[in-house]
């Protein structure tokens, strides 16, 4: 009898030693539960690259991504040019990479403005309720109901293709989406214990949107930031493949796709090359913020 | 005399958890017996590791749990060996399980008949119209009324006692060996509580089946169970017939858990509950020696030295404590253990009136159809309240779930403003909603509210939790307030380490008493506590009941103390006011309250309780049905239709009057009050053997 109490002190001891007495912070804890999902792990090292480049692009290209040589035109890929050449001679691996800026700033800040006006509508429509909440949601659902990419075209095609006006379509089209989904959490938020504790002692309404509803909104308005960022990718290089992205000379990958179309059948590589970027980079982000997702919300939005 | 076989026998079993963080022995060397008719009770705090224990001798864990030792039999038959197609099969036809939510364990998409014909159709090989006959049998067995019509309903179409009743057929369809209920009455009414139980103790001796029934409960357990086990921390403490378990306890655990429960008393003088220090600890966090050493009270340097064993200290009386000699009786260790919180009061002086309401009422329109044009129905949640709260005491709301107690609340409160009638603070009349009052009326009244993971900000650490109400209403600037929080934190009994910690690191206890300090922090003359401890533990009731007296003592704040729990109410209040579907039964002194003449709807209430106490007899008195919905209110006596001393057509058609007993005592009835006294005289519900110190 005691010789088996002991065993078992012995044991729950050495398994003491490795569960620490302080239960973890809410970091520490995501990070553990990121460290189980490998894809979620791979997806957002690879994001990270992609960041990397987006900050310091100009400065790791191997070579000037203007800087036309004739005599490599259309070259296949080698040790000088990685990713091949294009029908300019320019250096497609170094294109990529100075490319990456552009699609991070435009769908970057694309996607910022939408989550700033998109969170203040989804707050602002969820707490208030009422008539105004459903004049506010069904206008939002008109929004929703066009094909975004047609939207983005029509729009673009009255107020011209800019970097500026590339932003703001990206909000535009991603507002309606990041305002349903803070509005739902305000929705089930909002009669929580907590926020009635609040009204009681007599806050103001900013103050319960802002310090009581929002800090505890924030993990799915993360994912759902991440996954409109990765949607925001694929708009723009869609936009610039159709010619109303960023205007050439600069690298865009949608453009340099479009440019590359012609020459398919003798130099696939200038087409497969940006069209994997883009693939590996949106394939990333969604796998990112899937892990996020799970890391954040397990049981789907419980903290 | 030889005793009849045990039907289902557990010995010596262990049962683990794989988890992210390792493996966990969630049950250890348990052993336990059950016989034919007879139903043992298992007992335990949360995280005891009573439904694994129970769940895991059937064999029926998550994936990730294991038996790793011990044996386990079922009418002979070890269950350990069996391959899983025969446990499936030994589970359908010789073990029925009653889990705690009946409306989870129906399908909500299939009629009840046909959901309950599939056992019989599965497990005993029936046709269908076979099948059909035996559900309304067993329907008819489980006192369901009119069985037929309950068989072509939707889950949702019933009532939660009805569901529980139905689940109990089904379990009870095949006639199993061993019935398993897990706390089935614990998500019901207390009214409906004691109908279930009733029927539990009757098919008891009806069915041959041995009833493992599990609860939290100890006033539920003297009801129907013929033996108790103890479980603390995954291990049975102490294991005896319930009659000497309660009566001469020999574990110091069971000796707190005891006297951790208030016991009814109708006088004024309050004693503080038993406390039982720290909290149960995780399974891999276990200590030295004695599992329950770092919390008990009769604690030496011998119990931290080996963990004693389960052993026979009298007959047919398991102790797992070395000094189970010394432990004292139930009703010594109380008069040792607490301390008179309150003497009585003077008679005759009555504190002034803090808070008055007057034909309070809060009605709410329904939904209107869009396209039909239905005109709105009204929802009367509240109808005409009248109460007051003194000054330093505490008024007690009791009533069934749907009876607009919270409603009332959140009408003085303001958050969900009051449509009609009056409440004043002071003799001033309150603006309705909350966002109307004034800062100095608002720091007035504070609110704990009933659910302890919601009530506080999950982003917001305990610190500022408290602060915040500091300089928001009390006007303190930050260093005043950070001192001032935690001096708070130390009168509710936390470490002023807790002081940055977030809500998640906090048990449920203790998130509870952290919204206790916020509602103090304030300095409010009045709290309103909406069901603060229900969710919680025993021994974290006690605690909790200990420290809102204790501060009630200290601060002469008013509490409105409401609660579905009429041992808690009892001992916290000294005025109660029974509420039902949106008004008023009966009001006055708890004294008043708790003794005849009642309302019926009290008498009714009173006679559900479980009382922790063996000896006491109660009332057979049991309502039939649920409270009515708030848009369909009774004509004339709105109790009528579930009252069992209705009189007939007055109490149908005409509103009661109010007939003033001795002392401040109301009473909502027909019936005078000289003609309850007659009617209840009969029998009495209090148990007066304790009386004082």
């Amino acid at each position: 009898m005691t010789d088996s109490i002991v065993a078992e002190e012995e044991a729950l001891s050495g398994f003491r030693a490795q569960t620490p007495m302080d239960r973890p912070k809410t970091w520490r804890l995501y990070w553990r539960r990121l460290k189980k999902r490998p894809a979620a792990l791979v997806g957002s090292i690879i994001f990270c690259v992609f960041l990397f480049l987006a900050v310091f692009g100009p400065w790791v290209a191997p070579s000037d991504y203007q800087a036309q040589n004739v005599k490599v035109r259309l070259d296949a890929p080698s040790l000088a040019h990685p990713f091949g050449a294009d029908q300019f001679g320019r250096d497609i691996f170094s294109r990529i990479i100075v490319g990456t800026r552009n699609i991070f700033l435009i769908g970057g800040f694309g996607t910022l403005v939408a989550v700033i006006i998109g969170t203040a509508i989804g707050l602002a429509s969820g707490y208030v309720g009422g008539a105004s909440d459903e004049v506010v949601m069904r206008l939002l659902d008109v929004l929703l109901s066009f094909p975004s990419l047609l939207l983005a075209l029509v729009l673009l095609s009255t107020v011209g293709p800019s970097n500026l006006n590339i932003v703001f379509v990206v909000a535009i089209l991603y507002i309606p989406m990041v305002a349903r989904v803070v509005r739902s959490m305000v929705l089930d938020l909002k009669n929580k214990e907590f926020v009635e504790a609040a009204r009681v002692r007599g806050e103001r309404r900013s103050y319960i949107l802002f310090r009581e509803i929002l800090p505890n909104s924030l993990p799915p308005l993360l994912v759902e930031a991440s996954m409109r960022f990765s949607y925001s990718i694929f708009l723009v290089a869609s936009l610039g493949f159709l010619g109303l992205g960023v205007q050439p000379p600069s690298p865009d990958w949608g453009l340099q796709i479009n440019e590359a179309r012609t020459f398919l059948q003798i130099a696939p590589w200038t087409l497969l090359f940006p069209a994997c970027t883009i693939a590996l980079l949106v394939v990333s982000t969604n796998l990112m913020s899937d892990g996020l997702r799970q890391v954040m919300l397990p049981g789907g939005g419980r903290n | 005399m030889e005793a009849p076989r045990p039907v289902f026998e557990v010995e010596g079993l262990y049962i683990d958890y794989t988890t992210e963080l390792g493996v966990f022995h969630a049950v250890r060397n348990v052993s336990l017996a059950v016989r034919e008719h007879e139903s043992f009770g298992l007992v335990g705090e949360s995280g005891s590791g009573k439904s694994t224990l129970a769940m895991g001798a059937i064999r029926y864990l998550a994936s990730n749990g294991k038996v790793t030792e011990g044996s386990v039999r079922l009418s002979g038959v070890e269950l350990l060996g069996l391959s899983g197609k025969e446990l499936r099969e030994l589970w359908g036809s010789r073990i029925g399980v009653v889990d705690q939510s009946p409306l989870s364990a129906l399908n909500p998409s299939i009629v009840i008949g046909k959901q309950l014909a599939e056992v019989a159709r599965q497990h005993l090989g029936m046709d269908r119209s076979a099948a059909l006959g035996r559900v309304t049998e067993m329907l008819t067995k489980v006192a369901m009324p009119d069985p037929e019509a309950v068989m072509k309903r939707y889950p949702h179409q019933l009532s939660g006692g009805m569901l529980q009743r139905c689940v109990i057929a089904m379990a009870l369809m095949t006639d199993p060996s061993l019935l398993i209920m897990d706390e089935p009455t614990t998500a019901l009414d207390v009214t409906t509580q004691a109908v279930v139980l009733d029927l539990v103790a009757d098919l008891k001796h009806e069915f041959d089946s041995a009833i493992l029934y599990i609860t939290h409960d100890l006033g539920v357990i003297t009801k129907i169970c013929d033996r108790v086990g103890v479980m603390y921390a995954g291990e049975i403490m102490e294991q005896a017939e319930l009659h000497e378990l309660f009566k001469r306890p020999r574990h110091p655990y069971t000796l707190d858990l005891l006297g951790c429960v208030p016991h009814f008393d109708p006088t004024p003088q309050k004693r503080s509950l038993v406390t039982i220090p720290g909290a149960i600890p995780r399974v891999d966090e276990l200590p030295h020696g004695c599992i329950f050493g770092p919390r008990c009270s009769f604690v030496e340097e011998a119990c931290k030295v080996a963990r004693p064993p389960l052993a026979e200290v009298a007959a047919a009386h398991l102790s797992a404590c070395r000094r189970w000699q010394d432990v004292p009786l139930p009703a010594d260790h109380l008069r040792a253990a607490t301390e008179a919180v309150r003497g009585a009061e003077v008679e005759g002086v009555r504190p002034e009136v803090l808070v008055k309401a007057e034909g309070a009422e809060v009605h709410f329109k329904s939904a209107r159809g869009l396209i039909r044009g239905r005109t709105a129905r009204l929802i009367r949640a509240v109808d005409g309240v009248d109460l007051e709260v003194c000054v330093g005491q505490t008024l007690g709301v009791v009533g069934e779930s749907g009876s607009g107690k919270t409603t009332v609340a959140r009408a003085i409160v303001g958050l969900t403003p009051a449509t009609g009638g009056k409440i004043t603070l002071h003799g001033k009349l309150l603006p309705r909603p909350t966002g109307k009052r004034p800062r100095a009326t608002l720091r007035e009244i504070q609110m704990v509210f009933q659910n302890p993971d919601a009530s506080l900000n999950p982003t917001r650490s305990v610190g500022a939790a408290i602060i915040r109400p500091l300089t928001l209403l009390g006007g303190l600037g930050r260093q005043a307030a950070k001192d001032r929080a935690k001096e708070l934190l130390e009168a509710v009994s936390l470490p002023v380490s807790y002081f940055d910690r977030l809500p998640h690191e906090l048990s449920g206890g203790e998130k509870q008493r952290v919204a206790i300090a916020r509602a103090f922090a304030a300095e409010p003359e009045l709290i309103l506590c909406d069901e603060p401890i229900s969710s919680l533990d025993v021994s974290v009731q006690g605690s909790l009941m200990n420290l809102l007296m204790k501060l009630q003592v200290e601060k002469s704040t008013s509490y409105v103390f409401i609660s579905h729990d009429l041992s808690a109410v009892q001992h916290l209040s000294d005025a109660i006011a029974v509420v039902y579907l949106g008004h008023v039964m009966e009001i006055g002194d708890t004294v008043r309250v708790l003794t005849p003449p009642f309302h019926p709807y009290t008498e009714a209430l009173l006679s559900a309780v479980p009382l922790a106490d063996p000896d006491v007899k109660q009332k057979p008195i049991r309502l039939g049905g649920s409270v009515p919905s708030a848009m369909d209110v009774p004509s004339g006596c709105r109790f009528h239709p579930r009252c069992p001393r209705c009189l007939g057509d007055i109490c149908r058609e005409q509103e009661p009057p109010w007939r003033d007993g001795e002392g401040e005592h109301r009473v909502y009835c027909h019936i005078p009050l000289s003609e309850l006294a007659r009617l209840q005289a009969e029998t009495l519900v209090l148990a007066g053997e304790e009386r004082g110190a």
